[in-house]
């Protein structure tokens, strides 16, 4: 007879979420004197990141994610995403400390390179980031990570499903939607229809300020995190001349026919 | 004194939609021919049918073609490595893609092996180590200049001009893959709606909607409208999150970008992130109930109204 080895119900399986604070969506950016300006504007929790929280959360809830860990690579005052993923229901949280002057011109790429430096330490199964950051707009940081760590990918998901070490990821592609499963440890990008995230409710939201957080300077990972990029020119796009109020739809029809020329 | 290497050379990964090349990737093509040569890359269940057609589009001097059973479903994983070998072999210094789920997906995933920045939907390419992209939801236009050794980019389609399909005569070859998948991934189905209506990406008229259609059934409204003038329909991120529309119609920051000739916009605010998806269309007209609705900003024509009287009445029009 043989001895066949069953694994216990609860598996350990650890997820790691990227939180990034950013600029709120709703603040319209301006530049100035080739600078963007970012002094004094609203600044929020990365809203796909709101949606990558959500998901190990509601992982963990379904007793699938026995721990959650959250991560923001940032300026001091990033912390506050942090305590905003504890409310949530993260376990620990880590905080890379970056120089206010650095955290200008901070790339996906080295963030990359930090979040695969702590995959080395941490080994999650399960990494779940934002699929882009509404300031940078690069959508890229989720697959540099992957292709670090060289583990598999599922971007732009709507729907994923953990099961007997692998992730099935739904994907939105342009032509509609597709399905991959992954084995773990893989690397998630959370996209807009994957869940509605919750707001944490005060009583945990003030439990999460007496949480402790791993905080840690950025030049102590030993990761070369300058940048490749270098900003030589940014400024506003060009205005759109203005426009007019027609009265009917007749003078609709007429402008669009007989004056733009386009219908 | 010039320097020896004034020139790069480009790789640009071709991207098909039922057999035949998108055309924002002859627009990639001509982004990569500033840089330098160019070599196109097929690679998918497609790739026989792709490398055909990038054989005879003008610019393209070598065609390069990987269509193997690991990378025909275009998993990321497995194209990576290959793309990475094509590189290494054929001295590439620059790799372009046009803007897409699967260039965004492909593109960053390579750059990583090379230890390289991916430069994310660029505009304009002003040299081979300069490049302009929209950051802030299209607020700041960013030019930038690269140190990497190889140079990885993913192309805005409507900010070039499309290379011409024809007047090519570039030789195919097939590269060499690493054999078997690595099994780290697998791909399982796409989920794709079949469609004869015109492909919202690359129309020259789009019709969208927003919450004000108020229903996924209004949208056959807007339907009535695009059929006349053989124009896309698209929605804004709200009518599709609430599933009035698939995702595949989502126009906006974190959605498609287009530039059609016409767009016309019924029912829609005009939210930011909306705007940053279709602010460089030619022609933009604006119905909305709302007279202080920002989408009334960014319009040449603004109709204060109700689209369930003007859309209809406007396709009376339209149909003479």
């Amino acid at each position: 007879m043989s001895l066949m080895y069953r694994p216990t119900a609860a598996q350990q399986m650890k997820v790691v979420v990227g939180v990034k604070r950013v600029v709120d969506y709703s603040v319209k950016i301006r530049v100035k004197d080739n600078k963007v300006q970012t002094d004094n504007v609203k600044m929020s929790v990365n809203p796909f990141c709101e949606i990558a929280l959500e998901e190990a959360v509601r992982l963990k809830e379904k007793k699938i994610a026995t721990e959650v860990i959250a991560v923001t690579v940032g300026v001091k005052k990033a912390d506050d995403v942090l305590r905003t993923a504890m409310a949530l229901g993260c376990d620990k949280a880590i905080h890379i400390v970056v120089p206010d002057a650095e955290a200008a011109t901070l790339e996906p790429l080295a963030v990359a390179k930090v979040l695969a430096k702590l995959h080395e330490e941490l080994k999650p199964d399960l990494w779940i980031l934002g699929k882009q950051a509404v300031d940078g707009d690069f959508g890229s940081t989720p697959q540099l990570l992957a292709g670090l760590i060289d583990a598999p990918q599922g971007t732009f998901a709507s729907e994923i499903a953990v099961a007997d070490g692998k992730v099935k990821v739904t994907r939105e592609i342009d032509a509609g939607r597709q399905v991959v499963e992954l084995n773990l440890p893989a690397v998630v990008a959370a996209d807009l229809r994957l869940n509605q995230p919750r707001f944490p409710n005060l009583q945990s939201i003030m439990k999460a300020r007496k949480k402790p957080v791993d905080t840690r300077p950025i030049d102590k990972l030993g990761v070369d995190t300058k940048p490749h990029l270098a900003t030589v020119k940014v400024e506003e796009p060009a205005a759109r001349k203005a426009g007019i109020k027609v009265k009917t739809v007749e003078e609709l029809f007429d402008k669009l026919r007989n004056e733009a020329k386009v219908l | 004194r010039m320097s020896t290497r004034a020139l790069g050379k480009a790789l640009v990964i071709a991207e098909t939609l039922e057999g035949k090349l998108v055309p924002a990737t002859l627009a990639a093509i001509t982004a990569a021919a500033k840089v330098g040569p160019v070599t196109a890359f097929a690679s998918g269940k497609d790739a026989a049918a792709a490398a055909e057609q990038l054989s005879k589009v003008a610019g393209v001097q070598q065609v390069l073609v990987a269509s193997g059973a690991a990378v025909s479903s275009g998993l990321p994983e497995e194209l990576a490595p290959v793309v990475k070998s094509v590189v290494e072999t054929n001295g590439i210094t620059h790799v372009f893609a046009a803007t897409s789920a699967f260039s965004k997906n492909v593109i960053p995933r390579v750059a990583a092996k090379f230890d390289a920045m991916p430069i994310c939907d660029i505009t304009a390419v002003q040299g081979e180590d300069t490049f302009v992209r929209h950051a802030y939801a299209g607020n700041v236009v960013a030019t930038v200049k690269s140190a990497d050794a190889v140079k990885f980019a993913t192309v805005r389609g409507t900010s070039f001009e499309r290379a011409a399909a024809t007047g090519g005569s570039a030789p195919i070859a097939a590269v060499a893959e690493g054999g078997a998948a690595s099994g780290k991934s697998k791909w399982l189905e796409d989920l794709i709606a079949k469609s004869d209506k015109p492909d919202l990406a690359t129309a020259a008229t789009v019709v969208a909607g927003g919450r004000g259609l108020k229903s996924g059934e209004n949208f056959k409204l807007l339907e009535a409208l695009a059929a006349p003038l053989k124009a896309a329909v698209g929605a804004t991120r709200a009518v599709v999150d609430a599933g009035y529309c698939p995702n595949d119609m989502q126009v906006g920051q974190t959605g498609k970008t287009i530039a059609p000739t016409l767009y016309i916009g019924a029912g829609i605010s005009g939210a930011i992130q909306h705007i940053a998806g279709m602010k460089e269309s030619k022609v933009i007209a604006v119905i909305n109930t709302d007279a202080d609705a920002p989408f009334f900003q960014v319009a040449d024509y603004g109709l204060v109204g109700d689209l369930f009287e003007a859309v209809p009445a406007l396709t009376k029009l339209v149909k003479g």
